[in-house]
């Protein structure tokens, strides 16, 4: 059940360009666990879209299914939204994008969303290159059916089970590179810092835009070592049978300097390296990016930030001619040939 | 022996090996009949396969004006070895078989009650062309050429045809008129002519069209509006939207920027295609898919969201002999019930009958009126026979007054005129709510679109009376739908009779036929032909009003049979199934066979279905 945020702000927020408030690209009240990572990545998108000035009522936003793809809920409460089916959103977004090029297009989706059930949409929607900012918000595990993990949790990592994660882990990044995305970064939801600004260029890019952003799952994701978090879980899962009950945990903030590796401590207390990108790194040049996600992902460190983006990319739009005019403004004069068209198919038919 | 003699009124089929380019000569044989005033229907069997395998194209030619398959065949032209002991073996008593003899037909393939007919066509070829590829496709005209002359055609219409066939290439009209030419010459001279099947020039076709219900289909979607057309290849389907890009590129290009006012995007999955069409419709762009059964089965998930978020989608299933693969090549109706309750929980969605090719052009554009009035999927049931075959049909036409329909869509205007917005809100009783585009209004109108349970304003919600409303509002609004789908179309017998037939799509050609052979016989019937599910009122009564009904189908299992009684609650002694389902279009002798069994004095009901087929003796 979702809530409605309190009217009651603070009569002095700040406005933008078009003399908005931030107030004024929020949602409803988010019911996701208190603590979700998922619930920064909405404040950065409120605060990116705020920023940018872009009028709410031009975006729409939509996702698939899961707890990343319930969000759009709680954020730009003033745009049209579709909580579509799970991993589908790519072709919901791609269809929609044809019928109304003037709109922007923010998708959200999950790890399970992504890598396992719409692992075929997502490559297909990055290789048409479609004029779209895709944001996966990644936990590596399956948060509404209680924790499994998923096709993005890294081998050897272990779930809530104790089992330890067989199979390689998929990187969403290379992926997305090697299908043709044209615009490829990731973040940590802890990175406020970090993540408004990727979005702001990834809304800003014309093409296909990808944002990992590591979002970790205070209720599923933990370490088995942090026994006294797990059992708490467990103990309190069991009484009430929801997830609902999670007491308030303090979002874990990070904030470095450039060109250093950082290991940051998550929920669970295990740990995870985030590496920035000193300003040496060329993000324009695919087959360095290709390679720096690389050497990352053997050092087991997690690359973050604008990874690759292609600056003469050309969007679907561009590849395909259609009209400029919107194909939803179309008209019977604009569409219909008439009569006298059908009469001459009549007589070639004869 | 008997030969059969016959003017204007025989079957003759065509035995090819795939991939030799057969096809294209039996279909200009057939349309030189059409151009001379006679109804026919050409059907063209083929395998799925590129090259190499047999293949068949069966032309009836009925001056009285009957298109569907008559069943049987009276004249037999096989230039394929490997089909050879089959083809001969279906020529009816009397009938002739016409073959190439360059090499010697099997001693033990002759039939004493044949007429056979020898073309040394390979031999005509190898000494006319050098070039193999010459060789194996002229064979094809020559033959044509030389049925000319068997048949006592008008050859000046052949001739005038590929003129027009080739307008621009005179290469290749001369190439083509000479190959006739060869064809006719040596069949004159070598053979009797006129056998006693001929021809003569009639004046029976009018203005009517020879074309295909998917290229009609396509056409359809064109001046229907559509601007969004996501697809995946599939047998039969995949010529819709070839046809619709094939008119698209000519009349929908702007003339200011050269920029394309549509846009078709290849998906890589009918999953995908499906929704991308529900993405475009979603923000009020007309969109729609083509598939068959497979990908009917993929789509089902998102026909459930569409049906329960109420988005209009357009889908055309251009029908295929399944289950799973079954048959790509070969024609059936039986996606009827995956159509008709596609998805899972409650659902129903709205199906389409079209029986000719005008009717796929009408419904094609009808389509998207009713998927947006109705905000719901609408589903346009055809099939292979009638989307790949050129189908004899009324001319099509385009009132240039129409407007579209495009449903309850609130403006900006409205939204500011202080209504109260909520988009599962029945604001007018018809259980039809309003809905507003993305972007309408900076800050009215927005709403949250999902599949999962919600409110009038869109709000979700797991309220167990809210959700239960919803659902029977949908209900109400199925009700609603009846009033706008097409009404089915009733041909009484003119007589006083207490039983009924009932088809729909491509049976009913064959079915008023058998009925029509019925009737010489003292044997009448009152015929309805269904065109839409939900089925409107008179459907009920027409069942009501008659003490035995026989439903017509092209599958196994009854399906629109099973779907009547769902939803009238008939019992089954009433409605008797007539069915064919061997992948080849149902014939006017199979229905008056099967109908016989039930009527004389053979009122049990068989124990199995598979007993009809077999009493049916399949197609035959």
């Amino acid at each position: 059940m979702s809530y409605q945020v309190p009217k009651f702000r603070h009569p002095e927020l700040p406005v933008n360009d078009l003399g908005y408030t931030k107030a004024d690209y929020e949602g409803s009240i988010s019911t996701l666990c208190a603590g979700c990572g998922h619930d920064s990545i909405s404040g950065a998108i409120v605060m990116a879209c705020h920023e940018l000035s872009i009028e709410p009522h031009k975006i729409a936003k939509l996702s698939g299914i899961g707890c990343s793809s319930k969000t759009p809920t709680y954020f730009l409460g003033k745009s049209h939204g579709f909580n579509s089916v799970h991993g589908r959103m790519p072709s919901v977004v791609t269809g929609a994008a044809m019928a109304n090029r003037d709109l922007l297009y923010l998708g959200v989706s999950g790890d399970g969303d992504t890598a396992s059930i719409g692992m075929g949409q997502f490559a297909h929607v990055a290789r048409r290159n479609l004029n779209m900012v895709y944001i996966v918000m990644n936990n590596g595990c399956y948060g509404l059916t209680k924790g499994q993990d998923s096709a993005t949790a890294d081998e050897g990592s272990v779930s809530k089970k104790g089992d330890p994660n067989v199979y390689s882990g998929i990187d969403l990044c290379g992926t997305a590179m090697q299908m043709g995305a044209t615009f490829v970064a990731r973040s940590f939801s802890g990175d406020k810092g970090q993540l408004v600004p990727l979005i702001k260029a990834a809304i800003t890019h014309r093409g296909f835009a990808l944002i990992d952003v590591i979002s970790p799952c205070v209720t599923f994701n933990n370490n088995p070592q942090s026994t006294k978090s797990y059992e708490f879980v467990r103990e309190h899962a069991e009484a009430t049978g929801t997830v609902d009950f999670i007491p308030m945990r303090k979002e874990i903030t990070t904030d470095y300097d450039p060109g250093f590796s950082h290991e940051v401590t998550l929920h669970d207390g295990s740990s995870i390296h985030l590496y920035k990108m000193d300003e040496t790194h060329d993000p324009f040049d695919r087959r360095s990016a290709i390679n720096t996600l690389e050497d990352h992902r053997s050092k087991h460190s997690i690359l973050t930030g604008l990874i690759y983006m292609d600056k003469d990319s050309r969007e679907l739009h561009e590849v395909l001619e259609t009209s400029q005019r919107p194909l939803n403004q179309l008209e019977e004069g604009d569409l219909c040939p008439g009569n006298k068209m059908l009469e001459n198919i009549n007589a070639s038919l004869r | 022996m008997k030969r059969i003699e016959s003017v204007n009124d025989f079957v003759i089929k065509f035995a090819n090996v795939n991939g030799t380019g057969s096809a294209s000569a039996n279909n200009m044989f057939a349309k030189a009949l059409f151009r001379m005033g006679l109804p026919v229907s050409p059907k063209n069997i083929f395998p799925s396969n590129i090259q190499g395998l047999p293949t068949w194209y069966e032309v009836r030619v009925s001056e009285k004006g009957y298109l569907g398959r008559r069943g049987g065949v009276d004249i037999a032209l096989s230039v394929n070895p490997q089909s050879m002991a089959q083809d001969i073996r279906e020529v009816a008593p009397g009938g002739y078989f016409i073959y190439d003899n360059t090499k010697p037909l099997d001693l033990r393939l002759i039939r004493n009650d044949v007429t056979i007919i020898g073309i040394p066509l390979t031999q005509i070829c190898n000494d006319r062309y050098q070039d193999p590829r010459q060789r194996q496709l002229f064979k094809n005209v020559i033959y044509v050429g030389a049925l000319a002359a068997l048949l006592d055609m008008d050859f000046k219409v052949l001739t005038n045809l590929v003129q027009d066939q080739f307008k621009g290439k005179e290469k290749l009209v001369l190439s083509n008129i000479q190959a006739l030419e060869l064809g006719n010459q040596w069949a004159r001279t070598n053979l009797e002519c006129p056998i006693g099947i001929r021809v003569q020039t009639s004046d029976k076709v009018g203005d009517k069209i020879l074309l295909d219900g998917n290229t009609a289909l396509g056409l359809g979607a064109l001046y229907g509006g559509a601007t969004v057309a996501a697809w995946y290849p599939i047998t039969p389907s995949t010529p819709v939207v070839d046809a619709f890009e094939k008119y698209a590129r000519r009349v929908r290009i702007d003339p200011g920027t050269g920029r394309r006012n549509y846009a078709i995007v290849q998906a890589e999955d009918e999953l995908s295609a499906i929704g991308m069409v529900i993405g475009a419709s979603w923000n009020g762009a007309r969109s729609f898919t083509a598939t068959s059964g497979p990908g009917i089965s993929l789509m089902a998930e998102f026909l459930g969201l569409a049906y329960f978020a109420e988005i209009p989608t357009v889908l055309f299933n251009v029908q295929r002999a399944g289950p799973s693969t079954g048959m790509p090549t070969r024609t059936q109706q039986s996606d009827i019930l995956a159509c008709a309750y596609a998805s899972h929980g409650d659902t129903k969605q709205v199906l389409l009958f079209p029986g000719t090719p005008k009717e796929c052009f009408d419904f094609g554009a009808l389509a998207f009126d009713l998927a947006e009035r109705l905000q719901t999927p609408i589903i346009v049931m055809t099939d292979l026979d009638l989307g790949m075959n050129d189908n004899m049909s009324e001319p099509l036409a385009w009132d240039d007054d129409r407007t579209f329909d495009r449903g309850k869509v609130l403006t900006a205007e409205q939204l500011e005129s202080g209504i109260e917005f909520g988009r599962y809100m029945d604001v007018d009783g018809d259980a039809i709510c309003y809905r507003t585009y993305p972007g309408a209004h900076p800050s009215l109108g927005a709403f949250f679109t999902r599949g999962t349970s919600r409110d009038e304003k869109a709000v979700y919600t797991e309220k167990g009376e809210e959700y239960e409303e919803n659902m029977l509002r949908l209900m109400r609004k199925w009700d609603t739908i009846k009033e706008y789908v097409p009404a089915p179309e009733f041909v009484p017998s003119g007589r006083e009779t207490d039983t009924g037939v009932l088809y729909f799509g491509t049976s009913e050609e064959s079915s008023r036929e058998a009925l029509d052979y019925l009737a010489e016989e003292g044997i009448y019937m009152d015929a309805m032909r269904v065109r839409s599910f939900p089925f409107n009122d008179e459907v009920k009564s027409f069942i009501e009003e008659h003490k035995r009904v026989f439903v017509i189908e092209q599958n196994r299992d009854s399906q629109l049979r099973t779907l009547l009684m769902a939803e009238f609650e008939f019992g089954p002694d009433k409605l008797k199934s007539v069915l064919c389902f061997d992948g080849t279009p149902i014939s006017a002798r199979n229905i008056r066979k099967q109908i016989k069994m039930h009527l004389d004095g053979n009122n049990v009901t068989p124990l199995h279905r598979n007993a009809v087929a077999t009493g049916a003796g399949g197609s035959k």
